[in-house]
């Protein structure tokens, strides 16, 4: 009988501290949760809802007609903006790749004391202290026909004409994205490299790998969720923009986003939603692709 | 769409002084459109309208001189062009003076949104410039009537009128404020000729050194001129193209990309000055303001005239549709107040045309009305609103006189029935 009643005490005790467990953990990740559900979620259902309207000039109608997405699919337009977009992304994000990279490889090995490692990952984000919008537009005068650059490539004798390709151009889109987006590959990087026990690249050195088969076959494997995490930021963050684009192309190009910006501004809601949740597929397929190359979730709590 | 920039300045009381000085019609003026007998000091002192239009015309001290004239308070914001029209149609209790371009009444006609005004109630109809109560020039000649001339949307039969009225009535749809036309700025220091016509932006000797304006809508009216004074195509209506025309139109655009004709199509005021002055660009779309912006550096630029005339546009001001009783009587006073002068003389200051201009002649100088208006060489300084140099002495305005450059419009700004379709082609375009 006592027996029986202390089972049932201890049952119902691990079943509370269960309850409270689970509790716990709802907790904590409700924060988040109600950000997203209230910032994300309930926008994004309205936009696929808007996706599904017909409009006429300004007014939108609220159906349900397909229209807006055979629009958007049978279009070759459709087609063009995503390759311009994803050679931006491919390009971006090879170069942030390889200088985040190298300069997190410089910070966490080859930098000895802590404060100078701390000092100069600081240095990394000063850039950051000043707008990104004065930071791109900055380039514009450096770059122009009669910007510094070309200035001093022509005093200098090495062009006799200005270089225009410098300025309003896919190069300038591309300067001003790498610029503006390297330090969101340099920091999950770097985290992740700080992480790796030195021992082990001694342990390579030891057994008599070169240098570059340190980095390949040591240090990039076990920097693989840095590198994720950073890539799925470059992705995001060049696959949804259009404000760079549009500055440094000199209106001349267009991704995805801009022609989605384009529809909105001339009051064309249901095809520019369309556009947005094509866009919301597309790179969360990305950013799935590379969370199953690399299980971020292990590599962060392992 | 930001035809001028906002200004955060604050009038000098000087200037303020002087104009109501020169304007001795400001105590005869603001007394005339006081006299509503119905409407008692004590209630309309917590009247409160809102305005909402462009920054080129929602100005905050427009607002702040009614409100001192009138005795109840106006509100100026400023919106773009899409987020107000967006507002005129989900939060229209947010506005009580809708300040729109004349083309964002077909967006509003029949919806009630706004309420038009009875003739009756506005006391400047017979003194407005006939481009907007008839259609024609004062010489009888009809203007042109591409796009929408406000003329077309003018006039109503009744208040839930779907339709606007072919000829006069005594309802208008809103009553004109600033409007102006608009040509292509270029640098005569770079370009060393005289520019002519409006072909020229498709003119290869000036590959890589010109621009157009971004806005879709606009810009694709921009291209039009060009196409047609260079003889590719010949439009039925420039302002309202059918889908071959766009095509065509989109077509020569992209070969003329392809061939490298255009350095950049801006979309905001400050980057269109930027172009001009740094010289990356010799030959643009521009607004008037931008271009004096670029010779205040010190920078040679010129709206110039051309052959085939200028791409007009105007804006008018319309009591919102919820508005009734005291606020409706105080917004019909204060229309009536907007056109009596002081208004169209601030903005005959920053380049643009009053519809009642003998009324802004009142809160001009003898020197600016020759200038602004009679395209007279100006004798003194040429000073904007805020008492910043504008001008120097001896110029003359780029175009000439009002009627040399209002009575020369080609077509004018719009939304075409083939809208959607034409913002799908200029994305082709922009990502050609």
């Amino acid at each position: 009988m006592s027996g029986e009643a202390e089972n049932r005490l201890a049952g119902t005790v691990a079943a509370t501290m269960k309850i409270n467990q689970q509790t716990v953990s709802w907790l904590q990740v409700a924060p988040l949760a109600v950000v997203l559900v209230i910032f994300f979620g309930i926008p994004m259902i309205f936009v696929a809802a808007v996706s599904f309207f017909d409009y006429a000039r300004w007014q939108m109608i609220p159906t349900f007609i397909f229209d807006n997405y055979v629009e958007l699919f049978e279009s070759n337009l459709t087609l063009r903006l995503y390759l311009t977009a994803i050679k931006y992304t491919a390009i971006v994000w090879a170069i942030t790749f390889v200088v985040g990279f190298t300069v997190a490889y410089f910070l966490v090995f080859h930098v000895r004391s802590l404060t100078l490692k701390i000092g100069l990952f600081l240095v990394c984000t000063v850039p950051f202290w000043t707008s990104n919008i004065i930071r791109m537009i900055s380039w514009i005068p450096f770059l122009g026909r009669h910007g510094v650059f070309n200035s001093a490539l022509m005093d200098l004798g090495i062009v006799q004409e200005p270089l225009s390709f410098l300025l309003f151009s896919d190069f300038a889109v591309i300067i001003a994205y790498v610029h503006l987006n390297t330090l969101f590959m340099i920091v999950p990087i770097f985290n992740s490299m700080a992480r790796i026990d030195p021992g082990i690249l001694e342990a390579a050195h030891d057994a008599g790998a070169s240098r570059w088969r340190v980095i390949t076959d040591v240090v990039l494997p076990l920097s693989k969720t840095g590198i994720a995490l950073g890539s799925i930021f470059i992705i995001t963050l060049v696959m949804g923009d259009f404000f760079v684009v549009k500055i440094m192309s000199g209106g001349q190009s267009a991704t995805v986003v801009s022609a989605l910006s384009t529809e909105i501004s001339s009051l064309q809601y249901p095809p520019a939603a369309a556009s947005a949740v094509v866009l919301v597929v597309i790179v969360a397929l990305m950013v799935a692709a590379i969370l199953r190359l690399v299980d971020v979730r292990r590599e962060l709590t392992g | 769409m930001s035809k001028g920039r906002k200004r955060n300045g604050q009038i000098t009381r000087r200037r303020l002084l002087k104009a109501a000085a020169t304007g001795t019609g400001l105590a005869i003026g603001s007394g005339l459109v006081r006299g509503f007998p119905t409407i008692w000091a004590q209630n309309i002192k917590d009247v409160k309208l809102v305005q909402v239009g462009g920054s080129y015309s929602a100005i905050i001290d427009i607002g702040r001189q009614a409100s001192k004239d009138l005795g109840f308070q106006v509100e100026m914001q400023t919106a773009d062009h899409d987020a107000l029209m967006n507002r005129l149609v989900n939060e229209p209790k947010t506005i009580d003076i809708a300040d729109t371009e004349f083309f964002a009444q077909y967006y509003m006609v029949g919806r009630n949104i706004i309420q038009p005004i009875p003739v009756g109630k506005y006391k400047w109809w017979d003194k407005t410039v006939p481009i907007f109560t008839k259609g024609e020039y004062p010489d009888g000649r009809k203007v042109s009537a591409q796009g929408t001339l406000p003329y077309k949307v003018q006039y109503l039969e009744s208040r839930d009128a779907k339709a606007f009225a072919k000829q006069p009535t005594e309802l208008l749809s809103g009553i004109p404020t600033v409007y102006n036309a608009d040509t292509l700025g270029i640098r005569p220091d770079l370009i060393k000729r005289p520019i002519e016509h409006w072909s020229e932006l498709l003119n290869p000797e000036f590959k890589g050194k010109t621009a157009i304006v971004a806005v879709p809508s606009i810009g694709i009216m921009d291209a039009a001129m060009a196409i047609e004074s260079r003889g590719d195509l010949k439009y039925g209506d420039k302002g309202n193209m059918t889908k071959a025309e766009i095509d065509k139109t989109i077509g020569i655009l992209i070969d003329a990309k392809k061939a490298g004709q255009f350095r950049a199509f801006w979309s905001t005021f400050d980057e269109s000055v930027n172009l001009m002055a740094s010289g990356e660009v010799v030959l643009q779309s521009m607004w008037s303001p931008a271009v004096t912006a670029v010779r205040s550096r010190n920078i040679d630029c010129y709206y110039v005239p051309l052959k085939e005339g200028y791409r007009g546009w105007g804006s008018c001001v319309a009591p919102m549709a919820h508005l009734s009783g005291l606020k409706l009587d105080c917004a019909f006073e204060y229309l009536n107040w907007y056109n009596s002068g002081w208004q169209g003389g601030f903005i005959a200051k920053q380049g643009y045309y009053s519809s009642v201009p003998e009324n802004a002649k009142k809160f001009l100088t003898a020197d600016e009305w020759d200038y602004w208006y009679e395209g007279k060489p100006a004798k003194a300084d040429i000073m904007d609103p805020y008492g910043h140099l504008m001008e120097k002495a001896g110029r003359t305005r780029d175009g000439g006189s009002f009627w040399q450059r209002m009575g020369n419009i080609a077509c004018w700004n719009t939304i075409m029935d083939e809208d959607r379709y034409m913002v799908r082609k200029w994305n082709e375009f922009v990502s050609a």
